[in-house]
């Protein structure tokens, strides 16, 4: 509950005026020094801001300072709010600047711009799942390769809590990058101009990242569901 | 059917599976041109593999929204609604336009 899915952050994104609204009620309970207010806040994207810090520097302690002094500066430049972007993304701005400037004292950079082979290579799926120049469709998903519904659901009472254990083994597994851009988008609900410009990352290979990430984990997934169908929720 | 040909394919079949599968982020992230978008939503209806991939990566992404998260201590958090208080009492402020 604490963290928003990422489509509802996207149509947060898609309704400026939506948006605006929420904010400025939020900004005005801030300012009047409500402090449920900003306690509700802290709780729910400190999370997400701790996720982010851990790409500018390397340690988790490191992090968790980098964070709480951007919650400092928040408090304090409060009354500089002008609205012009949303207040996440105002918040995002301030920790990424605190961040860098941690990250290059640390000597901590992340190479956004050349994207190696392990990041980019790979097919989604094996290619022997659809068929070859001489089959009758080629290209496309043969009888035995065509995906399985996954039964019971992912979001099934009875097995949400392993598919989350699965997914967080699989997330450990992946190359940095993708493992950074995916966690920002899908796991912290971040949009896309917001995981493009605390990363500095352009949006194609953002959105290469976010492929080959996603393409993995539904695989790590689909492989879980092949091979113990018996064995959910036991 | 028939009326399909190497150069007008049907709408749905210009595109193939293996294809789709790589062009599903770029479609869930509306990032196509129009003509590829509809395209690929052309071949979801007509195809039930690509379309039982989507919806797993659908789920595969609303899966990961609840992997559990790490987050500011307790203390960590107290001691920053505690700054809060201290830098935006109500009465302070006021005091201060005064």
């Amino acid at each position: 509950m604490a963290r928003p899915a990422s489509d509802d952050s996207s149509q947060l994104e898609s309704t400026p005026t939506a948006r605006q609204a929420t904010d400025s009620a939020l900004v005005d309970r801030l300012r009047a020094g409500d402090d449920e207010a900003f306690s509700d806040l802290v709780r729910s994207w400190s999370p997400m801001m701790l996720r982010v810090a851990r790409t500018y520097v390397s340690t988790d302690a490191s992090a968790q300072e980098v964070v709480q002094e951007a919650w400092l500066a928040v408090i304090r430049g409060l009354d500089r709010f002008e609205g012009r972007s949303s207040l996440r993304t105002w918040v995002l701005a301030i920790l990424a600047n605190l961040g860098r400037t941690r990250g290059v004292r640390e000597a901590r950079t992340i190479p956004w711009s050349s994207l190696g082979p392990s990041e980019t290579d790979g097919p989604a799926v094996g290619r022997d799942r659809f068929g070859g120049p001489d089959d009758a469709w080629p290209r496309n998903w043969t009888p035995v390769g065509a995906p399985r519904p996954w039964q019971p659901s992912p979001e099934d009472e009875a097995v949400a809590r392993q598919v989350s254990g699965e997914l967080s083994d699989a997330l450990a597994e992946l190359p940095e990058r993708q493992r950074i851009v995916v966690s920002l988008r899908d796991v912290h609900g971040l949009s896309s101009d917001e995981v493009c410009s605390v990363l500095g990352v352009s949006a194609g290979n953002q959105r290469v990242l976010l492929h080959r990430a996603r393409s993995r984990l539904r695989g790590h997934l689909e492989q879980h569901y092949a091979t113990r169908p018996a064995g959910w929720g036991s | 059917m028939g009326l399909v040909t190497d150069e007008h394919p049907a709408p749905g079949l210009a595109v193939t599976c293996q294809e789709v599968v790589e062009l599903v982020t770029d479609y869930l992230e509306g990032a196509l041109d129009e003509d590829s978008a509809a395209e690929v939503a052309a071949h979801l209806r007509l195809c039930g593999g690509c379309a039982e991939y989507v919806e797993q990566m659908r789920a595969t992404i609303r899966a990961l929204g609840q992997v559990p998260v790490a987050t500011l201590s307790e203390a960590a958090q107290a001691d920053l609604v505690q700054a809060f208080r201290d830098l935006r009492r109500p009465d302070q402020s006021r005091q201060g336009d005064g």
